[in-house]
């Protein structure tokens, strides 16, 4: 390691100013961590430097408070003997993380947060977040061939949060669209919690060849690097700073802070990227500029290649005139890559960028030793050990105390509330459908190309999308849900994680997939906040037992914390999708009857909790109770059940129970291209039961089949054998009415399913035809 | 039949309609990128969908210029025939070489569905005869609110150039309105009057596997293929 000097004056006179503990401060940077950095430089550092610092150490990119929990995640399959499924870039090692597929091929995903600027600027927002997603995938040599997301957004009767909302899915939209990936699935949910800081998770998921697969790695001395896409321009300055700090009044000041979206730049760039990767041996590694923008990928690919990097900012191409070192290296332009070519073959890879009019520009080359050196004007104004930038920020363990609200709601007994009465019952059926997180997402998922590519078999709506995969001369098909009920994670964090997960992955079992891996995207409050932390800690150790006992690793994510309003925290909110694949199109199956005369199967046993459902909400106003069970073994038995009915050709469509119970469950399956009926009678309901918990609570494990008439002892049998609880709750029929009946108890009850349809189609639209001006 | 599809910087459906050409229906297709300057031995010209230069000003006016259209107005002025499909229907219209134009959906969204198109007889192969009465076909398109003033709207009728309406039923804002645009008389797909030059708002290389929300798209390109097989005989 070369002894660090004191570096000369920048060329720009506004940056050389005395590096004050109150300009540390503003940087986000604590005193201590200040400590680290003139320890590991051996001198203070430059203003450049400090802004390196502050991004490269934010939250954002170093997780520096989530890190030790990320260690509890399985990252690799525990079974190795199956055809499929191995891991072949693990989560944190590169861009996002790579599994096998088979037959030579892998897929590629991974999801992440764009929650503060979405918050501040909703298009531009939540645009860029989804640029940013993209870009990590086809970074790894995959072709992106899905989009999906995952949103939080407050009550929809408040005007501002109509424009938040109208505003993200907008932004979504007008990327994704452009690019030409179809945006194919998600969830949607609205809760008080998340007024003011809404989340936008969004996932992007790309199929690619094992000998595809690159590397953001810097290595060969003297291989030049190159500056490819948009040029570098003031916006996003600090924006991984920025999303690593609390949003208060002032954030609306900080838009200069939110990038601005370009999609058809980054098609070019996607699809240069693509024809240049494929040429045999030209790129050795690839970075793209997301957070923190050319110091991440400049200081990330020399830390990986264990080499140095040199970069001259000069060569950067530039949209303003008199941007500084400091400008330069911290903004957050998007639609831009760092490529590392094999020397010699600097020609090639500028042929490329020319036929696509991007620029390409050689900026620097990698060097020996293990230095980050930026140049400007012939002045060296950063020179930092780039792994001091990456692998050897801060880590914290934070303390961690259980909220005292807890040992309240989960002591909440539904005896408090009386027996409901029959009629009450029936009128919470239409409400429940209309509650925002229910109803039909239609008024969203209309405003995405979800066909484009001509590959999406399963359109949204369902448990969980569906895409063919075409493999030069074969194909496959992926599944995908996303999941995750914040009310779970706050009264019981634990249980919420382990629901998340489960309920992904009973998704993927009704669409007939075979999980392979999963990835995340923690959104919580300030982790300095014991209660927030505590609440952290307690969400990822569910999702990792669920993950360990399901046997699906973790491949990647992305953390986003301080999601405060001036309330306080969101609910607790670790998003999670998993991918899954299908090998054969028969076994794609929906959640919607087809067909009079089908059987309705209840798996899983009557329900029987209230804590944290729809109903009680919706009908009580209340949000407590404990959130429901799990039986991870017994989830495991009714997975494996679901996907051996749906390969033997038994299950005409498949659905899980989830927000708002049994009879939502039942009513959404009515819903398909035409609008069904059913006769649902609910039989050996224990004496003591709860109607309302049965009707509409929540308990988790639960799946209803419709089969064919022929099969259904038969399914119903093979149930019991496998440890599986099943009863036939009911018949399909052709006049739209759901009728039910608990056998010796109450019913039956009666509605018109066209009704039903109408409450829970409408329910959006005209949320958002509300009046009021929007601010 | 050999099939070019244009391949204009922005374009995202132009590997799916040479898959539904190639693949789904055996006719050889390539793809042409904009910056060529001849159709090489193209018997038919696809312009796909996508957004061609980000559209960011008017959907396809940039891509008119593109040097590829010099070519493709030839070919059409020749008798070839040229279809375009979504943003390509755009192009098409930019480019003078069909009349009227495509602005902003009337909800002022982007809309992506299957929507029910009626068949109007427009002639030798898109007729009801060879099509049926009704089609169902995805849209997925923030410009397709087809507008042309009285005297051209009255000639499209006039001259039988109306290819495709949207099934009729439901009124404006109302979600199960299959007009997914405000297009002036639920106009979906036109043709100039030669018969020649092809453009329409749904997508039919997305209506051509079983797995897609139907296979209505295939009856369409055949019927654009036919019309190119008669188009080269006259030729010949």
């Amino acid at each position: 390691m070369t002894v660090s000097h004191k570096l000369p004056p920048n060329p720009d006179p506004v940056l050389n100013v005395e590096i004050t503990p109150a300009l540390v401060e503003k940087h986000g940077i604590l005193p201590e961590e200040y400590e680290k950095i003139v320890a590991g430089l051996g001198r203070e550092p430059t203003l450049t430097e400090l802004g390196i610092f502050s991004v490269m150490w934010s939250e954002h990119c170093s997780y520096k408070n989530s890190r030790p929990l990320l260690k509890g995640f399985p990252t690799e399959k525990a079974r190795d003997d199956q055809p499929y499924g191995k891991v072949l870039v693990k989560a944190g090692e590169e861009n996002a993380g790579v599994i096998d597929i088979g037959e030579g091929w892998g897929i590629c995903f991974k999801i992440e947060s764009h929650n503060h600027p979405s918050a501040v600027e909703p298009f531009e927002g939540a645009a860029t977040g989804v640029g940013g997603i993209i870009r990590d995938i086809f970074t790894m040599g995959a072709r992106p061939v899905l989009l999906t997301n995952s949103l939080r957004f407050g009550d929809l009767r408040s005007a501002t949060v109509r424009r938040l909302f109208r505003g993200v899915v907008g932004g979504i939209a007008h990327y994704g669209n452009c690019m030409g990936i179809p945006t194919v699935g998600g969830d949607v949910y609205f809760d008080p919690c998340y007024e003011g800081n809404p989340l936008v998770n969004a996932l992007c998921l790309g199929v690619l060849r094992h000998d595809q697969i690159k590397r953001g790695a810097a290595s060969g001395v003297g291989n030049p690097v190159f500056y490819v896409g948009a040029s570098t321009g003031r916006d996003g300055l600090g924006g991984a700073s920025f999303a690593s700090r609390e949003l208060t009044e002032e954030s609306q000041a900080d838009r200069p802070a939110v990038q601005k979206g370009d999609p058809f730049m980054e098609k070019l760039l996607m699809e240069a990227c693509l024809e240049m990767m494929d040429v045999p041996g030209l790129v050795v590694g690839i970075q793209d500029m997301g957070a923190a923008g050319l110091t991440c990928s400049s200081c990330e690919t020399a830390a990986r290649g264990n080499a140095g990097i040199e970069i001259e900012l000069d060569r950067v191409p530039q949209r303003e005139t008199g941007m500084n070192s400091y400008e330069i290296m911290l903004s957050e332009s998007q639609e831009r890559m760092l490529v590392i070519v094999q020397k010699g073959r600097e020609r090639e890879i500028e042929a490329i960028f020319e036929k696509w009019d991007l620029h390409a520009e050689q900026v620097g080359e990698v060097t020996e030793g293990d230095r980050m050196v930026v140049k400007q004007h012939g002045v060296t104004v950063a020179d930092i050990p780039a792994k001091l930038l990456t692998d050897e920020g801060p880590v914290y363990e934070r303390e961690s105390r259980e909220p005292g609200y807890l040992s309240e709601t989960r002591n909440w007994d539904p005896e408090h509330l009386g027996q409901p009465g029959e009629a009450a019952l029936r009128e919470a059926l239409p409400r429940l459908l209309a509650v925002p997180s229910v109803a039909s997402k239609r008024w969203i998922y209309q405003q995405y190309d979800h066909m484009v590519m001509a590959n999406t078999v399963v359109e949204p709506g369902s448990d969980a999308a569906v895409v063919r995969l075409p493999l030069g001369r074969s194909e496959k098909y992926v599944a995908i849900a996303n999941d995750c009920n914040g009310r779970y994670c706050y009264l019981n964090p634990y249980r919420g994680g382990l629901i998340a997960m489960v309920e992904c992955l009973r998704n993927l079992a009704c669409s007939g997939a075979v999980p392979l891996a999963m990835t995340d995207n923690l959104n919580f409050g300030n982790p300095y906040k014991p209660e927030v932390f505590y609440t952290m800690k307690e969400s990822v150790r569910g999702l990792a037992e669920a993950c360990r006992a399901f046997d699906v690793p973790v491949v990647g994510g992305n953390v986003s914390l301080y999601n405060e309003n001036q309330k306080g925290a969101v609910d607790p909110t670790p998003v999670v999708s998993v991918a899954g694949l299908i090998e054969d199109p028969n076994h794609i199956t929906r959640g919607f009857c087809r067909a009079a005369g089908e059987r309705l199967i209840l798996l899983g046993g009557l329900p029987d909790e209230l804590g944290g459902s729809t109903y009680l909400e919706l009908c009580h106003g209340l949000k407590t109770g404990d959130a429901p069970r799990v039986d991870l073994e017994a989830e495991k038995r009714l997975h494996e059940f679901v996907r051996g009915r749906i390969r033997d050709g038994r299950v005409a469509a498949a659905h899980d129970l989830a927000e708002g119970g049994l009879l939502v469950a039942l009513a959404e399956m009515l819903f398909g291209e035409v609008t069904l009926g059913a006769e649902i009678t609910l039989r050996e309901v224990p004496d003591g039961a709860r109607l309302d918990a049965l009707l509409y609570g929540e308990s988790q494990g639960r799946v209803i089949l419709a089969v064919d008439a022929d099969v259904e002892r038969e399914v119903v049998d093979a149930a019991h054998a496998a440890g599986v609880p099943a009863a036939t709750v009911g018949t399909v029929r052709d006049k739209p009415e759901l009728s039910v009946t608990c056998a010796g108890r109450a019913g039956p009850w009666t509605w018109s399913v066209v009704e039903l349809r109408s409450a829970w189609e409408r329910a959006i639209p005209e949320a958002m035809r509300l009046p009021g001006l929007p601010e | 039949m050999k099939a070019a599809v244009i391949q204009f910087p922005g374009s995202n459906c132009d590997r799916d309609a040479v898959h539904a050409f190639d693949d789904v229906l055996g006719h050889p297709a390539r793809l042409v990128w904009h910056k060529e300057t001849s159709l090489g031995d193209a018997e038919l010209v696809v312009l796909p969908g996508g957004f061609s230069f980000g559209d960011y000003l008017r959907c396809g006016a940039i891509a008119r210029f593109s040097p590829i259209m010099a070519a493709v107005s030839e070919f059409a002025r020749r008798g070839g025939v040229v279809i375009g499909i979504c943003n390509g229907f755009q192009i098409l219209c930019e480019a003078g070489l069909l009349p009227g134009a495509l602005i902003r959906n009337e909800c002022l969204e982007f809309r992506c569905r299957t929507v029910v198109l009626r068949v109007e007889d427009a002639g030798p192969c898109f007729n009801r005869g060879d099509l049926g009465d009704t089609l169902r076909i995805p849209v997925a398109h923030g410009e397709g609110n087809y507008r042309i003033d009285g005297d051209g709207l009255a000639a499209l009728r006039r001259n039988g150039q109306i290819l495709f309406r949207y099934a009729s039923g439901g009124s404006a804002g109302d979600p199960a309105r299959e007009n997914p645009n405000g297009s002036i008389d639920d106009i979906a797909g036109i043709r100039n009057e030669q018969g020649n030059i092809f453009g329409m708002m749904p997508h039919p290389e997305r209506a051509v596997e079983s797995f897609h929300p139907s296979r209505d798209g295939i009856p369409v390109l055949k019927a654009v293929l036919r019309t190119a097989q008669d188009a080269a005989r006259v030729k010949v």
